[in-house]
């Protein structure tokens, strides 16, 4: 029980714009590429062609030959000096996993790997010089297939002996969560029913908005890095942990940075050689990538195949999931490259009480760019593989999408729940967000409409996509953390300062990227010491500012980091009360504290708390035992996930002609507990379902059998745009989360999580009395149209892997 | 990304672009709109060493009326395309296959001429350009020629116009009172066409008397579809009368495959486009 816990919420609930939006959308701010330090050097990174090669030799002569070249300094030049990239999370204690140097100097592993760094007075004349290094190159054969690599024909990195790397296995019957998933499905294919599906997961690339940039100034005592990433606090862990430099000579400082979507989420090569190159030549040094760069080497997400068994009786009641997962991991290990799959593993059961379940991912080295955390990371494959199974159980059954579910999920009365993967959902209302969901999409009239359709043979049909999703977020507890062999815990930090004026310093380990915590963050404290929403400060982002975190992703920072403020800004009121008694010279049991002062009760007496803020300034009254300041710091270290979840509905018309697909309604009733800001929240929802949507319509990274990144610019891996979306139906059911203060629940991944099987469940929908029960993402028109029109139905052509030559060097004049 | 260093002229008039182009030769470039050459350098592409920029020579600019056609100037911008009533009025297909080109800030930067002359085969107005029998007027150290499409259009980004030469304008004959439409298929909004058909007929009570289509990236040029032309003269403006018709539309073409299509798809697709291409241009 707090102080404050009963007062009137001013600033929760509020849509407030986001006070950081001039800054960020104007540019009139601090971009890590924007930084110029006196005496500055710019870098370019030479990079290889092969997926796989030897490097036979380096001539760097002629680049250093070149104007205000200072340097061309390849791996050979470091040694271990430099450090390497880390893996954080071995999910297997005989996990195989290649060194990581973040420039190599004998063998390539993947195109786009780095092999010299050309150190110039400008970037232009870095860049110039840089395609003056002549690398010689013995191409070795590249694994490059993931199915392929995981039988080991080809590898990645022969010294290792296997492509395997490891095999992470959750079984309900072993744990005690559940029983025999072999056993349910051998009692179903006797008497019930047995849906087998091989899903793919396409390769993904995060594509966020800001290219990737550091700047590291060794001048002076201590270093300091600038980077363009969501983890400072892990970043300068890293740092320290690999290049022997003391985490005290070390500050890092992620000021605004353009976005992430978990691909900010790593340490990168490029800031390890930055590092080096800096310390090595004692001056300021910048690199910036250029967006190719970014979608070469930056990593990729999802990339899976992942076969599926789900068993049930009869009447669809679900008895058995089986769930074999292939993980690409690309040509390393990453951060929590080989985590990502793992976070989905307690996923898979997600709304529905499934008696049985027996989870196992094979994580795979392939001479890729590695993969890592993309939006959701492990979740939305999760989701999609259940949400898809539903929804061909449904159709076996001969019932509704939605009845189907009904049938299997958690009832509202039946909270908590522990799942058979070992989670305890605390609350949730799957009946209520489906019911408000319904209503919204007039999901009987678009049946009607279906129906409709199909009688007149209308060539542009109609289906209804249903994706109820739930999803953990809130990462995480550290002690889970611990048993799953992380390497580092989950809470989070904050602390609340009150400056002599009476304004309020708010400090977080949040990182964030575009996310809007410093408004929803503000309005938080606003509330809890009763202060204008204006009078306080967010501050994140910079080691020496906020010391302590563990930063932004995994829709951690409300639920996590939130919580943290809380606790730290009512430590602030409690330090204030003796202090109130002091000067309103009563007793603190007399106090009540509301609209930020306390008050004597039954009296007009009080004093507000930025006159005790005043008062700890000067010093000159306060009570003999009280140390002097307000200042409060807390740490929050979740005892368990939280647990959004929501109904998605969309209506897609395929046009079955040329396979076209377009969107015609989308309603979602997410339920993410209590909201602090809904503008933000609403922010949050239609990003993340265009993400989302994009997976099943759009993106693809595809690589040529020589291992070349085909879809390397925007031109050939497709973004959308706000003229591919439609206007998203946006509403919410509040059923608060038991774990936090707040009551609140994470949103940043939910729309990206829960869209993509809606959409695809859509087309499959409208086109399943034509023998279509699966589409590969991303659905093509093209896959569409084979799939209708082949008779082996499922539209799983591999993609081409050719792009349009719009930018071929003999473009014609003009 | 930062482009290789190059010199740069920007000339007031055909005759000094045609002297700066003669003495660079081979190391010029021409840059119109950029829209398609300032991609190439940045990426690297190509690093020519002298950039001549046409955008300062007024005479390029715009689009007149000169009897029996309009001549629109080659440093036109899409958008001036678009909007300009002679275009309008006269070549309809233009007009609604400009509107299609990429997105608004492309449109307002990239030109008529500088992306016909880049001929990129997925270009949105090749094939109508082409469909309405555009002339290409070509100016040299030697005077300035006129050419056919047919001729213009010689390969994957390869034109009649010579390593000395500049696209000044395009001459294009009326089609007054002819209905048009551009059917462009994509993906996503922002994208080159998989496949596109511009289409203009001219209609007489509910029949097809004449029709125009060509072929947006079925080969390595646009591509006339003179096999959909003849079979449509004199068929109804009706579904099932220009079904067959524009079933001909992929013969003789040769059409690409990359990640958004294979070939045989592709012809499919210019059979289903052009077809509805057409209904729409006669206004069924």
């Amino acid at each position: 029980m707090t102080a404050t816990q009963d007062a009137p919420s001013v600033e929760i609930g509020q849509s407030r714009r986001r006070k950081e939006d001039q800054r960020l959308i104007t540019g009139r701010t601090r971009w890590t590429d924007n930084l110029n330090l006196p005496g500055m050097l710019h870098l370019a990174m030479v990079r290889s062609p092969f997926a796989h090669a030897t490097i036979t030799s380096i001539d760097t002569s002629a680049a250093k030959e070149a104007p205000n070249v200072v340097a061309v300094l390849t791996g050979a030049d470091f040694g271990d000096e430099m450090g390497v990239c880390i893996n954080a999370w071995p999910i297997s204690p005989d996990q195989k996993a290649p060194g990581h140097p973040p420039m190599p100097s004998d063998r390539v592993t993947f195109a786009g790997e780095i092999v010299a760094v050309v150190v110039a007075r400008s970037a232009a004349e870095a860049r110039d010089a840089a395609e003056l290094v002549d690398v010689e190159y013995d191409d070795l054969p590249a694994a490059l297939d993931l199915k392929e690599a995981a039988e080991d024909k080809v590898l990645a990195h022969p010294e290792l002996g296997t492509n395997k790397s490891a095999l992470w296995v959750f079984d309900s019957a072993e744990a005690g969560t559940g029983g025999n998933v072999e056993e349910a499905i051998a009692q179903a294919r006797e008497d019930g029913i047995v849906i087998e599906r091989e899903y793919r997961q396409q390769r993904l690339i995060p594509a966020f908005m800001e290219p990737r940039s550091v700047v590291v100034d060794p001048t002076g005592e201590q270093l300091t890095m600038w980077s363009a990433t969501q983890i400072p606090h892990i970043l300068r862990f890293a740092l320290a942990a690999t290049t022997g430099v003391p985490e005290s000579k070390i500050r890092v400082i992620a000021p605004d940075v353009g976005g992430g979507f978990g691909g900010k989420l790593q340490t990168t090569p490029e800031e390890w050689i930055v590092w080096a190159v800096a310390r090595r030549l004692a001056k300021p040094m910048k690199y910036t990538e250029t967006r190719s760069e970014s979608l070469l080497s930056a990593h990729h997400g999802r990339d899976q195949w992942q076969r599926l068994t789900l068993a049930a009786t009869k009447d669809g009641t679900v008895t058995g999931l089986k769930v074999d997962l292939l993980a690409d991991l690309g040509a390393y290990v990453s951060l929590v490259g080989g985590g990502v799959p793992v976070l989905g593993a307690f996923m898979f059961n997600a709304i529905y009480k499934i008696p049985a379940y027996h989870w196992q991912v094979q994580t795979v080295l392939t001479n890729k760019t590695w993969t890592d955390a993309y939006r959701g990371a492990g979740r939305p494959e999760a989701t999609y593989a259940i949400e898809r199974l539903m929804d061909e159980l449904a159709a076996e059954v001969g019932v509704d999408p939605l009845e189907i579910r009904e049938k299997n999920w958690i009832t509202h009365e039946e909270f908590p729940f522990t799942t058979v993967a070992g989670l305890t959902y605390d609350s949730g209302n799957y009946e209520a967000a489906t019911a408000r969901a319904k209503e919204l999409f007039g999901y009987d009239a678009l049946r009607a409409e279906q129906a409709e359709r199909r009688a007149r043979g209308d060539k542009v049909q109609l289906g209804l996509g249903v994706s109820t999703f739930t999803e953990m977020c809130g990462l995480a507890p550290s002690r889970v953390l611990g048993s799953l062999d992380y390497g580092a815990g989950g809470w989070e930090a904050a602390s609340v300062r009150m400056t002599p004026l009476g304004k309020v310093e708010v400090i977080t380990g949040a990182s964030a990227h575009g996310q809007g915590h410093e408004t929803a963050f503000s309005q938080i404290v606003a509330d809890r010491l009763g202060v204008p929403f204006e009078d306080v400060e967010v501050l994140h982002g910079d080691t020496q500012v906020a010391p302590r975190g563990l930063d932004t992703y995994g829709s951690r920072s409300l639920v996590v980091g939130g919580e943290a403020l809380v606790r730290a800004a009512d430590k602030v009121v409690e330090k204030a009360r003796p202090l109130a008694a002091h000067l309103l010279e009563a007793s603190v049991d007399d106090l009540e504290f509301a609209g930020g002062r306390f008050t004597v009760k039954g009296t007009d007496q009080g004093v507000g708390i930025g006159e005790l803020a005043t008062a700890t300034f000067t010093g000159h009254n306060y009570p003999e035992d009280m140390e002097l300041g307000l200042d409060a710091d807390a740490t929050f270290d979740p005892v368990n996930f939280n647990y959004p979840h929501g109904t998605h509905l969309c209506a897609m018309e395929v046009d079955t002609e040329t396979g076209a697909v377009k969107m015609r309604s989308y309603v979602c009733c997410d339920d993410i507990g209590n909201i602090i800001n809904p503008l933000i929240v609403e922010g949050q929802v239609h990003g993340g379902l265009v993400q989302g949507i994009a997976q099943a319509l759009w993106e693809e990274a595809v690589y040529d059998e020589s291992g070349t990144l085909v879809s390397g610019s925007f031109v050939d891996y497709l973004l959308p745009t706000a003229a591919d979306t439609i206007s998203f139906q946006v509403d919410h059911t509040v059923t608060p989360a038991t774990s936090n203060t707040l009551g609140t629940k994470g949103v940043g991944e939910a729309g990206t999580i829960a869209s993509t099987p809606a959409v695809i469940n859509a087309i499959v929908d409208a086109l399943r009395p034509m023998g279509v029960d699966d589409i590969t993402m991303p659905a093509t028109p093209e896959r569409v149209w084979r799939a209708i029109n082949d008779s082996k139905g499922g539209g799983d052509a591999p993609t081409e892997q050719a792009a349009m030559p719009h930018f071929e060097n003999e473009g014609g004049a003009q | 990304m930062i482009p290789a260093k190059f010199d740069y002229v920007a000339p007031t008039s055909v005759e000094d672009a045609l002297a700066a182009l003669s003495q660079h030769g081979d190391d010029a470039k021409i840059i119109a709109g950029g829209q398609s050459l300032l991609p190439v350098l940045r990426m690297r592409l190509n690093a020519p060493e002298m950039v001549i920029d046409l955008g300062r020579i007024e005479s390029l600019h715009g689009v007149r009326d000169d009897g029996d056609s309009i001549v629109i100037g080659a440093m036109t911008t899409h958008h001036e395309v678009r909007d300009s009533d002679l275009v309008r009025q006269h070549a309809l297909l233009l007009s609604k296959a400009a509107a299609e080109v990429a997105d608004p800030q492309i449109r307002h930067r990239g030109t008529f001429g500088g992306a016909l002359a880049h001929a990129d085969p997925a270009g949105d107005l090749g094939a109508p350009a082409l469909a309405l029998g555009a002339e290409f007027v070509i100016a040299g150290s030697g005077g300035t020629r006129t050419v056919a499409g047919d001729d213009f259009f010689v390969d994957l980004f390869e034109t009649a116009v010579g390593e000395d030469e500049i696209l000044t304008e395009i001459r294009v004959p009326k089609h007054t009172g002819w209905g048009a439409h551009y059917e462009k298929f994509v993906r996503v909004a922002h994208q080159w066409p998989i496949v596109a058909v511009g289409a203009a007929v001219r209609a007489e009570g509910g029949t097809i008397a004449e029709a125009r289509i060509a072929l947006t990236n079925m080969g390595s040029t646009p591509l006339r579809a003179r096999g959909v032309e003849e079979a449509l003269a004199g068929v109804p403006a009706t579904e099932d009368g220009v079904a067959a018709a524009a079933a001909r539309a992929a013969e003789g073409t040769n059409p690409p495959s990359d990640l958004n299509g294979d070939a045989d798809y592709r012809r499919h697709l210019a059979g289903v486009l052009t077809r509805r291409a057409v209904l729409e241009a006669a206004g069924a």
